[in-house]
């Protein structure tokens, strides 16, 4: 059975509450089946209001949104068939574990002998075997989540969506959860459309990422490709660490541009500029800028050491490079003994291909 | 460690127990002394009037310590025929006495509780025992009025005896104890409170009710508006609330009477006729419209306190799992609505079994509740001690409903805020 590359489909998606302000504009996205896709963005980027669209609790002001090639915009929400994990869980207070996994499949009307098997199954999946007569008020905040997935899956349906889910736990338990969702995902091959504003989430879990902001989506790609090859600054800025230098482009040629910034010059890689004379901003990750460096690279400059912050595996080290004060490096501690010290001027070095020249910012 | 010894001490060796203690012992202190005041005016203004309510209806030293002789000469009596002379020369020493002080009004008052008549045969003694003679006094007494000869009322005179008595919880029952002792109901056409409780429990049960049916869905609005909407509409719900009950009860007067706006209404909708304007005032129907007007604001907001907990993610939730809405809300919202239903109802029912002011306005004959009849002894009939033992009565049938309410729901799913 081929998958279908558009099993979830936004086309040309408009929303506003208040017909003032377009709060999605004009989303065009589509969802593999069985893929897991996040939509990752600061708080107020619409990414939220896009699940809501997609559950049926908000309807588009424009577009239709098309699920398995049924548009689906004048369908109710019970009758979607589309799972959802919440933010702050929603299990029922009054039913025990067993009585909220069981709520979607009685509501189908299923046999008491098919509801007990599902159940059961499907707490185990969570690995909460022995917890269905419990109160989801006894449970710590982790079981909850797990509970609440294991609902959300319990009746089979062809899309789950998840609304930051796990933005209550703490650092550990959210990195756990993060992995037994993974797994949940990869061993029953639901479409999974997961929204966060945590990038490190997005990036662990996904098989896309949608990086939303402003009501559109900036970028959609695999998570390594989002890192490597952001596509504008906006994405740089946000995936990640980022050193930036704001210029205007003087030459290009082959793959390569020179960009005049107000001290120097630098050679960089021209993504979104075309000509001679644009402005732009250049995006360089921390680790591939390397201090002293034995292979040629195209770009070497001397920067002067300001702040040296120890981090245990690796150590950042802040310069003055070009004019731009806040260039960060991040050197491996096992290396060999570099001259990293307060105030020593050292060389660094990167290759032109690293350097992305964006949209100005 | 003092691990033989099986105490834990601090490190200056005093027992960790009774350091904790001395270390509390200010905290307590000063916790007591900000409730002290409350404690003292509950004292005060509840537990001794209820207390002296108790005592005062079933105290019936009044007639006892005005006729001492009589009933110490009556102890030997079998009240089977008349009395023996010296009863009824020990009752006209006392009534004498009694006369003389300008206190036998009281006794009459009494007595002809007990026996009807008995008023006017005991004035008329008052008048006469001035020019009786020493000696044989029953003779005298019996040649003031016949009914002297009447051994009832001797009778009347022997059961008033004891100085407690339950009998003004029989009357608020309709019932009483006859001359041979039995407990029996009085004769038909005058078994008026009973009719008066159950009319008091239907109005109440009646009023919670509708207050119940109005107030959920306000609070729901309530509960789930933007905010700028919902405070308006919570102003609205309040706004009663700073009205004069008075005030309140007056309008529902000129909204409902038979010359009303809501008649003016109907007759010129062509509803009903002019010559048969429906009576909305004075009789049941104005007692449930002006009570659940005025009683809604209580079912109102323990349900908006309880509904604003409720994170509308649930509904939501409920949806999403494939539970159409009617079914997600009897499902999901309602059950989670049962702690403020509860709350509300015992509230809006507690109230309105004891209300008062408006059954007496707008109530009319066939709208008047217990309460007004209390009201009516203690002002009118000056039979406190009837009223007292209806309060109590009362007091009672509320703590009993409480004490049911907790069986059936728990007092722990009550949630007022």
């Amino acid at each position: 059975m081929s998958k279908k590359a558009d099993f979830v489909k936004f086309d040309k998606v408009d929303k506003s509450y208040d017909g003032k302000v377009l709060v999605v504009k004009d989303l065009n996205l589509d969802i593999e089946e069985g893929e897991f896709v996040t939509m990752l963005g600061p708080s107020g980027s619409g990414k939220t209001t896009c699940l809501m669209m997609l559950a049926g609790f908000e309807t588009p002001t424009n577009g239709e949104i098309f699920l398995d090639n049924n548009p689906i915009s004048n369908i109710p929400p019970h009758k979607r068939g589309i799972g959802m994990v919440f933010q702050n869980y929603a299990l029922f207070p009054h039913m025990t574990v067993f009585e909220n996994l069981a709520f979607p499949l009685k509501v189908r009307k299923m046999s008491q002998e098919d509801i007990e098997k599902k159940v059961d199954k499907a707490l185990s999946m969570v690995s909460l075997g022995g917890f269905a007569n419990r109160m989801p008020g006894q449970l710590s905040g982790g079981q909850q989540q797990r509970v609440a997935v294991a609902r959300a899956l319990v009746f089979d349906p062809a899309v789950v969506l998840m609304d930051e889910p796990l933005g209550a736990l703490d650092k550990n338990l959210r990195e756990s959860m993060q992995y037994e969702i993974k797994h949940i995902h990869e061993n029953i091959g639901v479409t999974v459309v997961y929204v966060t504003h945590d990038q490190g989430e997005a990036l662990t879990m996904s098989n896309r990422i949608a990086v939303f902001n402003d009501g559109k989506v900036q970028q959609l790609s695999s998570p390594d490709k989002l890192y490597e090859e952001p596509v504008n600054s906006f994405v740089a800025e946000f995936i990640g660490e980022n050193n930036t230098f704001g210029g205007e482009v003087s030459e290009i040629s082959n793959g390569t541009c020179k960009v005049k910034l107000e001290k120097g010059e630098i050679i960089a890689n021209p993504i979104s500029v075309k000509s001679v004379g644009e402005k732009t901003t250049v995006s360089i990750r921390p680790e591939r800028a390397l201090i002293n460096p034995k292979d040629k690279m195209d770009n070497n400059q001397k920067g002067k050491i300001e702040e040296v912050i120890y981090h245990g595996d690796h150590t950042r080290v802040r310069l003055n490079l070009l004019g731009n004060s806040e260039f960060i490096l991040k050197v491996p501690n096992s290396s060999q003994n570099l001259d990293i010290k307060l105030g020593n001027e050292i060389n660094i070095g990167w290759n032109s291909h690293d350097a992305r020249a964006l949209d100005p910012k | 460690m003092s691990s033989e010894t099986g105490k834990i001490l601090t490190t200056d060796g005093i027992p960790l127990e009774e350091s904790l203690k001395q270390a509390e012992k200010k905290n307590k202190i000063k916790a007591f002394l900000l409730v002290a005041p409350l404690l003292l005016f509950l004292i005060i203004t509840y537990m001794i009037p209820i207390g002296d309510m108790f005592s005062r209806s079933i105290d019936d030293k009044m007639v006892t310590n005005m006729l001492p002789k009589t009933y110490k000469a009556m102890e030997t009596w079998d009240g089977k025929e008349l009395p023996p002379e010296e009863v009824f020369e020990a009752f006209y020493l006392d009534y004498k006495i009694l006369v003389k002080n300008k206190t036998a009004g009281k006794l009459q008052t009494q007595l002809n509780y007990e026996k009807n008549g008995f008023k006017s045969v005991l004035k008329k003694l008052a008048r006469k025992q001035k020019k009786f003679e020493e000696g044989n006094y029953k003779e005298q007494i019996m040649k003031v009025h016949k009914r002297w000869r009447n051994v009832e009322y001797w009778r009347a005179i022997k059961r008033r005896a004891p100085s407690y008595t339950y009998s003004k919880y029989l009357k608020g029952v309709d019932m009483y104890s006859n001359e041979d002792g039995k407990i029996v109901q009085v004769s038909e056409d005058r078994r008026i409170h009973r009719i008066l409780w159950i009319r008091t429990v239907e109005v109440a049960f009646f009023v919670t009710l509708f207050c119940f049916l109005m107030a959920y869905p306000i609070a729901h609005l309530l509960a789930t508006l933007p905010m700028k909407y919902s405070n308006l509409l919570m102003i609205c719900v309040l706004l009663p609330f700073w009205t004069s009950l008075l005030v309140r009860t007056a309008s529902w007067m000129i909204l409902l009477q038979q010359q009303g706006i809501v008649n003016d209404f109907f007759v010129w909708t062509g509803l009903v006729a002019d010559d048969n304007r429906p009576e909305m005032m004075y009789n049941k129907t104005g007692t449930y419209v002006a009570m659940t007007q005025i009683l809604l604001p209580f079912m109102v907001l323990p349900l908006y306190s309880v509904m604003k907990t409720i994170s509308p993610s649930l509904m939501r939730a409920g949806k999403s799992l494939g539970a159409a809405p009617a079914v997600a809300f009897f499902k999901v919202y309602f059950p989670l609505t049962i702690p403020g239903i509860g709350a509300g109802c015992l509230l809006v029912f507690i109230l309105a079994i004891g209300y008062y002011i408006t059954p007496a306005l707008v109530g009319g004959a066939s709208g008047t509740l217990i309460s007004n009849q209390i009201a009516y002894h203690m002002k009118s009939t000056l039979d406190w001690s009837f009223a007292s033992a209806m309060g109590l009565m009362l007091l009672t049938g509320v703590l009993v409903i409480y004490w049911i309410y907790n069986k059936l729901v728990g007092v722990d799913n009550i949630k007022l805020g």
